[in-house]
């Protein structure tokens, strides 16, 4: 296939097993480059766990995880970063790669934080922080951008702007996007590809087709929060006390 | 030049304080200072079996040391007890054994406070050859790991995500704490060692607004406790290795005075 050459990560029926239960089992995806595949879903439903298996950084998984680069920006869910550490917003873009100072100005302008450059990281709000890891995991121009939930806590208009801005980072860069992300509205208009998760893979296609399957309209009448928990679709299974599944 | 046993000292000194320097820095940004305690508590062991085998004393202790750490990660992976039961286990066992042990090397005269607390005064040619090169090696290491190590301290997932390779560096850098405690072992002693370690690195987070300034700030302060520590041991005939640490602690209350002022201008 001529697609192959494009794909940056690909799953086969990948799953983490740990203490006695399934975190996340039988997923199965892809990530081409300059197309963007999102992970929607309950909480719990395992998509920051997907998006670490796709990474690599757990070891002993189910199924199968082939990466095909090395040049890799991460915008990690949750970050606990040790307040013992003197590291300003400088220090931290060169956490994982040598930049020039070009490029660390660059990033930093692009989503709106150079003037916090010189500050310390622990001194950042929650916003302020999202947009530095955002900045610092595109600035080394990586092939393979993962973001959990990357503009969480940013204000309301520098979401829109953020998630334009990941837009354009997919088309100039040409790099394969993995998102994790809670805002349907932005998923449906810049996806190529939308993965629903809830502990496996309960359906995937284009937004278009997922859209029309689940009876997205009737969806987006509803609050934003309850789009995302009541996101329905035809089950061809039910779901145990358990977290297995069953077929109907 | 290196007649003079002050001089060689002098040189011992700078140049472990040159090593501490940015390990101690890593060791209060891992909060790994007790586990450096416990492997300086084992080098007691590695000392008495360097004089039952006639083996370089160096490197028993570093063999010793080693092998203590990996114990240490064994038991952690397969016990349910916290890493600081662990670690007291280890280092007041691996003291007690050492003891026992020499208890048994009648035959040898084992000057008991100078391994408790160094005897940097008696540092020979040799062992200054073993200070400097192992310490350059040490820090080229350090130097070779220093982006994944630093990378994975901030967060592991981070660097193992962008592909740093974390549990490597890891690996390495534990090698290397148990590399400095070997090769300084004489001079500070087991007791005084992780107090090289901890806290001209501690001064230097209390200037600090940068990695690399603590770095430097960390071995600035090791340098100038052993050149105070040492004269004063000479003026006043004081056990140098306790003497260095009271430098460094002095030097760290000064440092204190830093923070209020900071502290002062933020409000």
């Amino acid at each position: 296939m001529s697609s192959d050459k494009n794909i940056l990560v690909k799953l086969n029926e990948a799953g983490l097993f740990i203490n006695d239960k399934w975190l996340v089992k039988g997923v199965s995806l892809q990530v081409e480059k300059g197309k963007i595949v999102t992970l929607i879903g309950p909480n719990g439903s395992g998509k920051s766990t997907t998006a670490k298996i796709a990474l690599g950084i757990y070891k002993k998984i189910d199924g199968s995880v082939e990466k095909y680069t090395n040049k890799v920006g991460y915008v990690p869910q949750k970050i606990s970063i040790d307040w013992t550490l003197p590291l300003r917003v400088n220090d931290f873009m060169i956490l994982t790669e040598n930049l020039n100072i070009e490029k660390i100005d660059e990033a930093l302008s692009l989503t709106g934080v150079i003037h916090l450059k010189d500050k310390n990281l622990g001194d950042l709000s929650g916003g302020e922080f999202q947009r530095v890891l955002l900045a610092r995991a595109i600035s080394k121009k990586p092939e393979l951008l993962v973001l959990d939930e990357p503009v969480q806590g940013v204000d309301f208009t520098g979401e829109i702007a953020l998630y334009e801005l990941i837009k354009k980072i997919s088309d100039e860069l040409n790099c394969g996007i993995l998102l994790i992300s809670h805002d349907l509205h932005t998923v449906m208009s810049a996806t190529d590809h939308v993965v629903c998760l809830n502990g496996h893979v309960c359906c995937s296609g284009s937004p278009i087709d997922v859209a029309k399957n689940n009876e997205y309209k009737a969806l987006f009448g509803e609050q934003a929060s309850q789009i995302l928990s009541r996101y329905e679709h035809t089950h061809d299974h039910i779901h145990t006390d358990e977290g297995e599944v069953k077929k109907n | 030049m290196f007649d003079d046993f002050f001089i060689r000292a002098l040189v011992a000194g700078i140049g472990v304080a040159l090593v501490t320097g940015p390990l101690g820095c890593f060791v209060i940004w891992r909060r790994l200072s007790y586990f450096g305690d416990t492997l300086a508590h084992s080098a007691l062991l590695g000392v008495t079996l360097a004089f039952t085998m006639e083996f370089n004393i160096a490197l028993s202790v570093f063999i010793i040391s080693s092998l203590i750490a990996l114990i240490l990660i064994q038991l952690q992976k397969r016990t349910n007890l916290p890493g600081d039961a662990l670690l007291g286990l280890l280092a007041h066992s691996s003291l007690a054994v050492g003891l026992v042990v020499i208890g048994f090397l009648t035959f040898i005269r084992f000057d008991i406070m100078g391994l408790l607390f160094g005897d940097i005064l008696a540092v020979s040619v040799d062992d200054l050859l073993i200070i400097w090169i192992g310490g350059a090696l040490i820090l080229l290491t350090l130097k070779f790991i220093w982006k994944s190590l630093f990378a994975s301290t901030v967060n592991y997932e981070l660097a193992e995500a962008e592909g740093l390779n974390p549990d490597r560096a890891k690996a390495i850098f534990t090698i290397l704490m148990a590399a400095i405690i070997a090769i300084s072992i004489k001079m500070v002693g087991l007791l005084l060692i992780t107090g090289m370690l901890i806290i001209p690195a501690a001064m230097a987070r209390n200037l600090s607004t940068s990695p690399q300034s603590m770095v430097i700030y960390s071995i600035i302060g090791g340098l100038l406790s052993v050149i105070i520590g040492l004269f004063t041991s000479l003026e006043f005939n004081t056990s140098s290795g306790p003497s260095i640490i009271t430098a460094a602690l002095l030097l760290f209350i000064l440092s204190l005075f830093k923070i209020k002022q900071s502290i002062k201008l933020k409000n």
